[in-house]
């Protein structure tokens, strides 16, 4: 619905990498995490990366996020290059444009959940009355606005990953980014939390999804496989799942 | 080849899970020899009728290789045979094979995710059309996780057969 348009009709881009590359290391001993990635994520398109173990994964969402930087390569999130922003500057789209769910969760264990999500807004200057009201209507929206005065030790799994995904897209942030989200949860509690995250993206935000779930990677519009730190391939939906059935007509 | 070598090679490269019995395997050959793709070349000392690929063949046969498997009928589980037809036969690229049958599953799990998405949000929830909604989802979700396994063995596989040769080095450097 709050998708930005461009002029030309398309989404805009939120998230652009270009011939992005990340080496560890140099000479003979160069670990080459990711190789020659070209990426975009507009709003309102959810992308996931599936990959086997070290094919890089993580290193792309770091990257994404500005936690990491490529040794070629651009990486620009909202039509700005991050390579050409001081630390500060980088430090402050990070929290205003960027937010972060992981498997580990994060939350600060002796703030409510109300005041977890707030934090990121108060770090930002934003006075403690109106960043509670803009969280409380957060955690609303992932139906959470009874729990809001409760410690993540009082909630459960599923709850606490809820409230990790109010913070992250509290405010204006336009780009989700998860690593393995579901991790310690339930078959039925993750498919709630990929649910949420889909709901996110139908409302404009740009999300990438790490997993190495086939079935939670089938929440998103492309799923895009790393193989050595290179995409080699890319599915997206065909659209005519009823004739896979056989069950129509 | 004559029949009964191919019925045998089949089930020693499939490990004899599907086993042929040798009428269906001259069915098989007499239907390929109408459709063009294989011809009858001779008959060896014992008196076998031996039987080769034609050009055709061999380009229907390459298709296979390259062209995913639908997932609207499968006889005899066609997957499981193809890949293990796949490491035997040299020129294969198993890989890409596994590769290609992985993107076409995850088109299909998307698919039916979004069927279900909608199926979930109908009001009331459409449980049994859910229900079967979700068992393809298990069951494509299965079969790419089959095919990641596969892709790491066949990795795996592939650093021990290089490993001999590239032993004898670092080994002098190694631990103590």
């Amino acid at each position: 619905m709050t998708g930005q348009r461009g002029s030309d009709g398309a989404s805009a881009l939120v998230l652009e990498m270009i011939d992005v590359s990340r080496t560890h290391g140099a000479g003979a001993t160069a670990v080459h995490a990711l190789r020659g990635i070209d990426l975009q994520v507009r709003a309102g398109e959810l992308v996931a990366v599936m990959g086997p173990s070290g094919s890089g994964k993580s290193t792309l969402l770091h990257l994404a996020g500005g936690l990491d930087s490529p040794t070629d390569g651009t990486v620009l999130v909202e039509a700005r290059d991050l390579a050409a922003l001081s630390a500060r500057e980088r430090a402050r789209l990070r929290r205003r444009s960027v937010g972060y769910v992981f498997q580990e969760l994060n939350l600060i264990p002796a703030l409510t959940a109300a005041e977890n999500v707030a934090l990121p807004l108060e770090l930002d200057g934003i006075h403690a009355k109106a960043a509670r009201d803009v969280a409380l209507r957060a955690l609303d929206d992932v139906t959470l606005a009874d729990i809001a005065d409760r410690y993540p030790d009082d909630l459960s799994g599923g709850q606490q990953q809820r409230v990790a995904i109010a913070r992250a897209l509290v405010g204006e942030r336009r780009l989700l980014l998860a690593d393995e989200p579901t991790g310690a949860l339930d078959s039925e509690t993750g498919e709630s939390v990929l649910a949420l995250i889909r709901t996110r993206c139908d409302r404009g935000a740009a999300g990438m999804l790490v997993t190495h779930e086939a079935r939670h990677a089938a929440w998103a519009d492309r799923v895009v496989f790393l193989r050595d730190g290179a995409i080699v391939d890319e599915s997206t939906p065909s659209g005519g799942a009823e004739s896979l059935l056989g069950l129509h007509g | 080849m004559y029949g009964n070598q191919l019925r045998a090679e089949f089930e020693n490269r499939t490990a004899a899970t599907w086993p042929l019995n040798v009428g269906q395997v001259y069915t098989t050959l007499e239907r390929l020899i109408r459709d063009g793709l294989v011809v009858t070349a001779g008959a060896d000392a014992d008196g076998h009728d031996l039987y080769q690929l034609t050009d055709a063949g061999q380009q229907a046969l390459t298709r296979w290789w390259d062209t995913p498997l639908t997932r609207e009928s499968r006889p005899r589980d066609e997957l499981t045979i193809k890949l293990a037809l796949a490491v035997t036969v040299p020129g294969v690229d198993v890989r890409a094979v596994v590769q290609t049958q992985r993107t076409d599953t995850m088109r299909a799990l998307q698919d039916y995710t979004r069927l279900k998405i909608a199926a979930d949000e109908r009001i009331p929830p459409d449980l049994a059309w859910v229900l079967v909604l979700e068992s393809m989802i298990f069951q494509a979700e299965s079969e790419i996780r089959w095919l990641d396994h596969c892709e790491s063995r066949l990795v795996h596989q592939a650093k021990k057969t290089r490993s001999p040769s590239a032993n004898n080095e670092p080994a002098k450097r190694g631990r103590r």
